[in-house]
Formats: C-alpha cells, sequence, structure tokens
C-alpha cells in the first residue's frame, strides 16, 4: 500500500497549524481593541455563509469558475429555513437531503 | 446536542465523499487518505488537494494553496481565544488541531449562551461530532466507496453546504450577523468567479465582517467576548 502521499497530509498540517493556533496561543490577542473584537464575532456567520454559497453557486471547469443553478440550492434553502425556524440543524440537514434525493429521482440536476 | 448530531450526519457524510473521491481519483492509497484526515485534519483543504496531487501540482504549491484556504481559521482561532483565557498552554495547543468551521460554530455559539468557557462545549464538537466520524466516514468511503457509483443521488453532496449555512444560521444572533453572512456569500461567490474560489472563501470570510460592522447593531447579545463572564 503506497504511503507516498503520507509526507504531504503532514505538509498540509504544517501550514494549517499555525493558522489554527495563532490566536489560541498568543496570549495577546485578548487585549484587541473592542473594534476588533466585534470584527472577529462576524467571522463566523461570513465565513460559513461564504463556504455554503460557494460551494453551491460556484463549479470549476476545466480551470475556470462558472456560475451554476441547481437542486442544492433548494436544499440549502430548506435548511437555512428550517434552522432558523426550528433552531434544530438536524432536521434542516434531514430535509436538504431528502430535497436532494426526491430532486434527483425526478429527474433534476 | 442535537445540533452536534446534525454536525456528526454532516461530517460523516462529507468524510464519506471525500474518502469515496480520494479512492476514485486513484492517486490516493487507503492509508493516505486516512493520513490526511486524522493529520491534515481539514475537509475541504482535504478536498482540493485530491485535485491539486490530480492535476500533478508541485507540493510547496500544494501547501501554499493549502494555507490559504485554512487562513480562515486565523480568525476562528482569534474570536475563540478571550474565551480559553486561562486554559492550559497544552490544552490550547491541542484545542488548535481540532479547530474546524463546524467545532468553532458549535462551541462559539456555545460559549456565547453560556457567557463562559465550557470544556465539554469545545471537547464534544472537535473530537465527538466531527473528528471520529470524520475519520471513520473516510475509511469507510475509501474501503466501501466502489460500490456507490453516484453519491449525489442519495443526497451526500448536499450535506456540506446544508451545514454550513445551517451553523451559519445559529451565529445569527441580530442585524449585524446577517449582514455579515450575506455580504460574505455574495463576496465569495463573487470573488470565486473572478479568481478562485479558495480566494472567495478568504475575500468572503474577511471583508463580510466589514460589511457587518458598518450595520448598527441590532441585539441584545454580547458581541464582545470580553464584556461577558469568562473564567
Amino acid at each position: 500500500m503506497s504511503t507516498d502521499l503520507v509526507p504531504l497530509a503532514v505538509l498540509m498540517f504544517a501550514v494549517t497549524y499555525p493558522s489554527r493556533a495563532i490566536g489560541l496561543l498568543n496570549p495577546a490577542i485578548d487585549r484587541l481593541p473592542r473594534r476588533a473584537l466585534d470584527y472577529l464575532q462576524l467571522v463566523g456567520p461570513a465565513v460559513l455563509a461564504a463556504l455554503a454559497a460557494v460551494n453551491v453557486m460556484v463549479a470549476t471547469t476545466d480551470g475556470r469558475s462558472v456560475f451554476v443553478v441547481g437542486l442544492p440550492w433548494l436544499s440549502v434553502v430548506a435548511c437555512i429555513g428550517i434552522v432558523a425556524w426550528r433552531r434544530n440543524l438536524f432536521l434542516g440537514l434531514l430535509a436538504a437531503v431528502a430535497i436532494a434525493i426526491a430532486g434527483r429521482t425526478a429527474g433534476l440536476p | 446536542m442535537v445540533d452536534g448530531l446534525g454536525i456528526m450526519v454532516s461530517a460523516a457524510g462529507f468524510g464519506f465523499v471525500y474518502g469515496l473521491t480520494a479512492r476514485t481519483s486513484g492517486h490516493f492509497s487507503p492509508l493516505e487518505a486516512g493520513a490526511m484526515s486524522l493529520i491534515a485534519f481539514g475537509g475541504a483543504a482535504q478536498f482540493a488537494a485530491i485535485g491539486y496531487v490530480a492535476s500533478g501540482l508541485a507540493w510547496p504549491a500544494i501547501g501554499l494553496l493549502t494555507l490559504l484556504l485554512n487562513a480562515r481559521h486565523v480568525l476562528y482561532s482569534a474570536a475563540l481565544a478571550p474565551w480559553f483565557r486561562g486554559r492550559s498552554l497544552v490544552e490550547r495547543a491541542l484545542a488548535a488541531h481540532l479547530l474546524t468551521d463546524e467545532s468553532f460554530a458549535l462551541a462559539i455559539a456555545h460559549f456565547k449562551r453560556l457567557g463562559r468557557f465550557d470544556a465539554i462545549g469545545y471537547w464534544y464538537p472537535a473530537i465527538v461530532t466531527t473528528l471520529i466520524p470524520w475519520n471513520i466516514a473516510t475509511f469507510a468511503g475509501v474501503m466501501l466507496g466502489d460500490a456507490i457509483i453516484e453519491p449525489s443521488r442519495f443526497g451526500i453532496d448536499v450535506i456540506f453546504p446544508a451545514a454550513m449555512a445551517g451553523l451559519g444560521v445559529g451565529l445569527v444572533t441580530g442585524r449585524r450577523e446577517l449582514v455579515a453572512a450575506i455580504a460574505g456569500a455574495a463576496i465569495g461567490v463573487a470573488a470565486s468567479l473572478a479568481i478562485s474560489p479558495t480566494i472567495g472563501i478568504i475575500a468572503g470570510g474577511m471583508l463580510g465582517p466589514l460589511v457587518g460592522l458598518l450595520t448598527p447593531s441590532g441585539s441584545d447579545a454580547p458581541t464582545d467576548p470580553g464584556n461577558a463572564k469568562l473564567p
């Protein structure tokens, strides 16, 4: 069994860990000004929304990014609606998957 | 706890698809795919790495792109830091390796609800709902993936974006957070189309909060963990 790419996993850890640790291991981070802390509180919603939107709205083909419209939009919107309404992520994910299965069974892209 | 169950499903589904994709790419052995999940432990970056390896990209370039894609963790780490004030160096160092989109979202929401740090509130989402299912599902995807011809028919491909969006909703406690999320998504998509998805996610994550800061706060929730009750 090949192990050639295990060092690549170590390299990826080496370039990822500092970004994960810089805040947690730097005691000066909590002496940031109020404005900076306000900014940091908004990072979570912004990054998660960007991850979701890019994942369902952008596809890369032949090295080019293109805008796509498809069934995953509906799944994600349903999940957002249910989480906002019921505050229950599990239910939201179940709905998203159910919509995707039903839509694809019906032949939607 | 219920949100944690949702994340467990998400991590398992996404990990399974990762294992499946790594296997079917023809470049990753089960051991290599498993090492990625355990050592690198970065879902989106691992997915991207499959494409990088398949396209023959040099390792330094893969390292640079991984660094960029995971740069958002700087922001997560800094946002969590005030809540970890007073915790031991070893605990913070270990917590850093397990910091993911999922563990961050669940933990920060939990800390905000409590108004203080809670160890289980971090380690439970980091280990039980993310690390363990992610690695088990990777293994399952690599070993059993050949039997599933079209994962999208089972809706597995929508689990990750739906989970990210749902987690984002959980963090929206006021007008500023909502504006930051909408701006982050819009900027992310625009920058992805103009440059690349990697840059798009970072741009959305960095510029979205700036747009949010321009919005008057419409929430009673504490926006500054430094003002909350901390250990």
